[in-house]
């Protein structure tokens, strides 16, 4: 009898700390801090009344923007709401910000992270030409993973294909 | 939280725990040939007996596969299980169709006994089974299998043994029907595989992913991660010892390689970029192919893994990701937008021009290298729908399997001659679940599992 191969098959589970993790999306984050305007609880935020609020810089100023499909592009609005967001910033600078690009879900995994990218890094450079230092804004990309709306419609990819600027404390990002 | 060992053979399937932690080994000794002369192909390979996957359609060929004879009391409850999974693996490719033991003339009791040709041909069997199966007190299985072509009233191919330890079953059983695949076909064997995909629960927006593996029909799920973190796009080194994926983890999508081993995972090296994702290994395994993000810009690198360099493949202001090696490992397809919207490119593996091969209408995307070098599958994004597609590899016949709201993602079975997919429903209560599909674009089907699953990636042979 030929004995033809011994195999050491190995299949495991491991769990995995999250650690320090800016992921506003881990297992704890769901949902909750999709942030904004989507009327998610505010708790912590301050009074969107009071100019020096978080509260104020994502609910009265806009914490988004929003891109047409495939592309990256600041509209005018976009243009408009980061102006105010980089004033703000200029203002606050107690404050940093870690800048999501997204994607609606009509497109590819790989693609659409690298889409959200561009997203994100456009908003960033936005800024930083109003006047932000480079050095408080971080940028990532969720591609499709996290959508704002769930529905298969544009009404709902139009608010997919966003940029939100999240603040956080001056080294603590 | 600690891995803790099990030799678990019965693993639960879909396990809902969170963070769960196992650990599972198995090892598959395998006989070969108990007729004296060394079974590999098959000596009536020009006989009537035989199913050439080419297009057009295909009657699938009857076949009758008795209950394996269990050779001792403990063997019965096994012998029918393995019986059940040969029957399933044949049936499952859309090629073979089992034919219900009601319709049997004479039942197979004792595996040496002469074959009753006569009966099975008059039930229309073209193809008979047999098997006998043993099981130690240990738990250790054996079985012994012939394949008879009924019309030429002759056995296709020598007799084979396969052994090994408990729960190993289902594996010795995929052995079993990758052989009588093999023979009857002559196309490489496929079954006894496994596929790591990303696991998915929860609502659209809050989504959890963990990676997970399986055996190639859906059995045998084990979680790899918890959900803590967003996971994706699993692949298997060519060893099927390593797997490599995109975590966000750090809060940053990341490259990171887990082995299978042991178990770990790390980060795949303090690469420079802000975001890696879209690995692949090269078919020596030495080199990883991936994407990094920098300043909103995504272009292709690669990196030894010995010496950790890392090479800059292309260099354009557009986004390069989702590369695959060609089987030779001289070359790599990509997709690139750099032509206003998504293609496909071949690229030697060193960088340099680029040959765009995709021109179809439409964008393509996540292209992926046949194991036989011969073909590229995509997926393909037009008018509103999404397609897993194939073409050759300078472009030419093109040509789409499927058509949904949402597919992506193939990955080829070892054969080259079946895909996997992900396709994902539309709307508020859109899923993601695991798909096949022939190359010929034949026999689609929903692999069978719970919960959702997305970015399957296939294994190679398992040895």
């Amino acid at each position: 009898m030929n004995k033809l191969t011994s195999l050491l098959l190995v299949a495991s589970a491991v769990a995995l700390a999250a650690c320090s993790n800016p992921d506003r999306y881990g297992a704890n984050g769901g949902a909750g801090g999709a942030g904004g305007a989507g009327g998610i609880n505010q708790g912590g935020l301050g009074d969107p009344s009071d100019p020096n609020s978080i509260a104020y810089f994502n609910q009265t100023i806009g914490d988004r923007v929003q891109f047409a499909v495939n592309e990256s592009t600041l509209s005018p609005q976009a243009q408009m709401t980061l102006t105010q967001q980089a004033t703000w910033l200029g203002s606050h600078p107690n404050y940093t910000a870690i800048i999501e690009g997204h994607a609606d879900e009509q497109g590819t995994r790989e693609y659409n992270i690298a889409l959200g990218d561009r997203r994100a890094n456009a908003v960033k450079g936005y800024l930083v030409a109003q006047g932000v230092a480079a050095n408080r804004l971080q940028t990532v990309s969720y591609g499709k993973e996290r959508p704002l709306a769930v529905c298969s419609d544009e009404q709902c990819y139009s608010q997919n294909r966003r940029a939100v600027t999240v603040l956080g404390a001056a080294g603590g990002v | 939280m600690t891995p803790t060992l099990a030799l678990n053979n019965q693993s639960p399937r879909n396990d809902p725990r969170e963070g769960n932690v196992m650990t599972f080994i198995r090892s598959l000794c395998i006989a070969l040939a108990f007729t004296g002369v060394a079974a590999t192909t098959v000596s009536a390979q020009s006989g009537p007996l035989r199913i050439t996957i080419t297009d057009g359609v295909i009657e699938p060929l009857p076949f009758a596969a008795p209950v394996f004879v269990a050779e001792n009391s403990g063997a019965a409850e096994v012998a029918q299980r393995i019986t059940q999974v040969v029957a399933a693996d044949l049936s499952g490719t859309g090629l073979f169709r089992e034919i219900p033991s009601s319709a049997f003339i004479s039942p197979v009791t004792n595996f040496d006994a002469p074959v009753a040709y006569a009966d099975w041909k008059a039930i229309n069997a073209q193809a008979l089974i047999t098997g006998a199966v043993s099981a130690g007190s240990d738990g250790r299985v054996n079985v012994k299998f012939r394949l008879y072509d009924v019309f030429s009233g002759a056995p296709l191919g020598d007799g084979m043994q396969f052994g090994g330890g408990q729960g190993d079953w289902r594996r010795i059983a995929h052995k079993v029907a990758d052989q009588i695949y093999g023979r009857i076909t002559g196309e490489g064997p496929y079954f006894d595989t496994r596929v790591v995909y990303v696991a998915e629960s929860g609502p659209k927006d809050a989504r959890l992913k963990r990676l997970a593996i399986m055996d190639y029909d859906g059995a045998n799920v084990q979680y790899l991660t918890d959900s803590s973190t967003i996971v994706l796009a699993p692949r298997f080194s060519p060893g099927g010892d390593r797997i490599l994926y995109t975590s966000f983890e750090t809060g940053f999508p990341r490259i990171k390689m887990m082995d299978l081993a042991s178990v770990s995972s790390k980060a795949l090296a303090d690469l420079q970029g802000n975001m890696t994702f879209a690995p692949r290994f090269s078919p020596d395994g030495g080199t990883v192919v991936f994407s990094v993000s920098q300043d909103g810009n995504t272009d292709l690198y690669s990196m030894n893994l010995s010496s950790g360099q890392t090479t800059r493949l292309t260099n354009a202001p557009s986004i390069e990701t989702a590369p695959s090696f060609s089987p030779d490992g001289s070359q790599i397809v990509f997709e690139s937008d750099r032509s206003g919207n998504q293609q496909l490119y071949v690229m030697s593996a060193g960088g340099g021009d680029a040959t765009r091969i995709s021109f179809g209408e439409g964008r393509y995307g996540t292209p992926v290298w046949s194991p036989r070098g011969d073909m590229v599958a995509f997926t393909k994004q037009n008018a509103g729908r999404f397609h897993i597609g194939v073409m050759r590899t300078d472009g030419s016949e093109e040509r789409l399997l499927t058509a949904s709201f949402l597919d992506e993602g193939p990955t080829w079975a070892p054969n080259g001659r079946v895909i996997m997919f992900t396709r994902e429903s539309a709307g508020a209560g859109g899923a993601a679940q695991l798909y096949s599909v022939d190359i010929s674009g034949r026999n689609l089907r929903a692999v069978p599992m719970e919960g959702g699953a997305s970015d399957p990636a296939w294994s190679p042979l398992l040895p």
